[in-house]
């Protein structure tokens, strides 16, 4: 994973709750034994509407999803999060998230931006009315800033998950770091517990 | 101090404490594998050099991809026969135990794994799948992940993670005749919403829990995720210890005695407390069926689909309507009055022995309603023979259901199982998601008893509406 610090860009504004990752990537999608790849799958049977906000000229190149409450509920394919890089978002601001979907993006390097419900909404009005808006998140500073509007809020993410990304560093050899308590857990695990 | 169930699960796996700035390190007792979210895990740890630290305590089996008819068959999807062979080829080069497609043991990972007796109170169990919960219903602390976490526990044994909020769902009496745990869940989801459980471990507590069989307690836990909570767990009790005796992998003898002191210990404390409480009456519940999008969407099979201006606010009347839009319904209907084309009786939820048993007593001496298409697809080659043996598949080919090999199936819509544009399903799975049965496919979640009745029916029906 790369170190980030700043997410920045233009934002889309997908105004709706519960987008599950059904809806993110379909399971069509999941057959596929790459990491890569899965940009031409996101939001697939929705991208079919030509209505639909992805599919809008002027929300091209963006960086940012905004979305409703309970973003990324369901299954827990990280695919949905794959996808989402590789369309080429960066970060995904929200009211709340489904806790694996979360987990996934950051262990991928996909920033989950929680703003308060209000805030959110505040941000969603202003994108509609100017899709180029310029939206700056600070993952240092834990902010999310639209300096034309002044729009400014901070978004909650533990210290450690925080470390991580601006590190970009890799967590299971964090994990490794601790082999010998591992090993010293092992010699006390109960004789019963089964062996596959 | 007094502990809740998950907190003394969890205090009895940390490997290395945590602190404000760190999560806790917990120990991985055992790790379910599949096809689906398994591969970029394996090819990670081939490009980083690390081998798999416990295969012993690492299982796989092919579910999610795999045909329900003509297995005996080379795969017809390229890409999905590619999957599983990678599967095949990571277990054979890391030295895990597979259970392939055509072995008796093979079947939904969340099936086989108690059916083998390896879920067990007390343990900590992962796998690359959401609904990992359903092993909560032994009193294991169990939740699904994605793939890189896949990658972590292979390499480690552990993962990193933040100590969640408790909750505590209570659903206290006797439920009525007809009112099974698939009903309940529902009604609780119903309730707390998709995202009642959200950064939460629900324990189920009560009398109407007590009283479910084990399959019953593992289609509530199962579904706690679409509560949105991290792991569903119900405090092991006899007739968990009775499930799970003389199972393959279950301890004996000495071990056995030795064990059940264990998990004895593993109930919530007099005076612990949680995060967040709710309580339920048994009595007032009825069986449920959704009508939307979401499994939070749901009403009584006696009541009506909601209508948008019923909604409290403009973001629910919008969900709403866009819902009901999908769903090619108007709102108002009564919910008896919807005719169904198509009928799932399977996965996770509802694939075991006791479902199938329930399914079949509706279907018994009856026939299914001309023009449904029906599939019955049980959870794993042992759930299908003992059926076998029960006569089960008779009684469904007489009636008129097809009766298929054991897999994910239409729960997700991977294999050739699936639903056509505008095809209206009754369904015994979890996800009512657009699409999740099939591109443009319309599931209704149901308990296996009103998904029986509603195939013989062809619309909702409990099985007391039938002649």
């Amino acid at each position: 994973m790369e170190p980030i610090h700043i997410v920045s860009g233009k934002v889309v504004p997908l105004d709706r709750s519960d987008v599950d990752t059904d809806q993110i990537i379909p399971s069509g999608w999941l057959k596929r034994v790459e990491r890569t790849g899965f940009g031409a799958g996101l939001f697939s049977q929705w991208r079919e509407e030509p209505g639909f906000v992805l599919n809008q000229p002027e929300h091209a190149r963006a960086t940012i999803l905004l979305t409703g409450a309970r973003f990324g509920v369901g299954s827990s394919r990280e695919h949905a999060v794959w996808a989402l890089l590789d369309y080429g978002f960066r970060a995904v601001i929200a009211p709340s998230f489904g806790d694996i979907f979360r987990n996934n993006s950051t262990k991928a390097g996909l920033v989950p931006v929680e703003l308060g419900v209000e805030e959110a909404a505040e941000l969603m009005s202003a994108i509609q009315a100017d899709p180029d808006l310029e939206v700056v998140i600070d993952v240092e500073r834990l902010t999310v800033e639209a300096p034309k509007i002044g729009f400014t809020a901070k978004f909650p993410i533990d210290p450690f998950t925080q470390h991580r990304l601006l590190e970009g560093l890799d967590d299971i050899g964090l994990s490794l770091a601790h082999a010998d308590a591992i090993m010293a857990y092992e010699a006390t695990r109960a004789d019963w517990l089964p062996v596959t | 101090m007094a502990q809740t169930l998950s907190e003394k699960v969890w205090d009895r796996h940390v490997v290395h404490a945590g602190n404000a700035a760190e999560p806790d390190l917990l120990y991985i007792d055992l790790h379910l594998v599949h096809e689906v979210t398994s591969p970029q895990a394996f090819e990670g740890l081939r490009l980083a050099g690390r081998g798999v630290r416990r295969p012993d305590l690492t299982v796989a089996t092919m579910d999610h991809n795999v045909p329900t008819a003509g297995i005996d068959q080379p795969i017809a999807d390229p890409v999905s026969r590619r999957q599983m062979e990678v599967l095949a080829e990571n277990c054979r080069q890391f030295g895990i135990r597979l259970y392939p497609m055509g072995h008796r043991n093979q079947g939904i990972v969340h099936v086989i794994s108690p059916e083998l007796g390896l879920t067990q109170p007390g343990m900590t169990i992962v796998c690359g799948d959401s609904h990992t919960s359903t092993h909560g219903a032994f009193g294991a602390l169990a939740f699904g992940m994605g793939t890189s976490e896949v990658e972590h526990v292979l390499a480690t044994q552990t993962l990193p993670q933040r100590r969640p909020g408790t909750m505590s769902v209570v659903v206290d009496g006797e439920l009525p005749v007809g009112v099974t745990a698939k009903d309940v869940i529902l009604a609780v989801i119903g309730r707390i919403g998709t995202g009642g459980g959200i950064g939460h471990i629900i324990e189920y507590r009560g009398s109407a829990f007590r009283g479910l069989s084990m399959e019953g307690r593992m289609t509530v836990c199962n579904m706690s995720i679409e509560a949105g909570a991290k792991a569903g767990m119900i405090a092991p009790d006899d007739t968990t210890f009775a499930y799970l005796e003389g199972r393959p992998h279950a301890p004996s003898g000495a071990a056995w005695e030795k064990a059940l002191d264990h998990w004895r210990s593993l109930t919530t404390d007099h005076g612990a407390t949680f995060d967040k409480e709710v309580v339920f009456d048994a009595s007032a519940l009825a069986p449920h069926v959704t009508w939307g999008t979401n499994p939070g969407q749901v009403a009584r099979l006696d009541g009506r689909v909601p209508h948008p201006d019923d909604a409290l606010d403009a973001g629910e009347r919008d969900s709403i309507a866009r819902a009901l839009s999908y769903m090619g319904l108007s709102g108002g209907e009564a919910v008896r009055s919807i005719p169904v084309d198509t009928v799932f009786i399977g996965s996770c939820t509802n694939s075991r022995i006791e479902d199938l048993r329930a399914a079949a007593t509706v279907a018994r001496g009856r026939k299914v309603k001309t023009g449904v298409r029906t599939l019955v697809v049980p959870g794993s080659g042992v759930v299908k023979e003992q059926a076998e043996a029960e006569g089960l598949d008779r009684i469904f080919i007489d009636a008129g259901f097809d009766w298929r090999q054991p897999g994910c199936s239409m729960c997700l819509a991977m294999n050739p199982d699936t639903l056509a544009p505008g095809e209206r399903c009754a369904s015994t799975s979890n996800r009512n998601f657009e699409g999740r049965q099939g591109r443009g496919g319309r599931s209704h979640l149901v308990s296996p008893a009103v998904a029986a009745a509603t195939a013989i029916a062809g619309t909702f029906s409990a099985p007391e509406d039938l002649a």
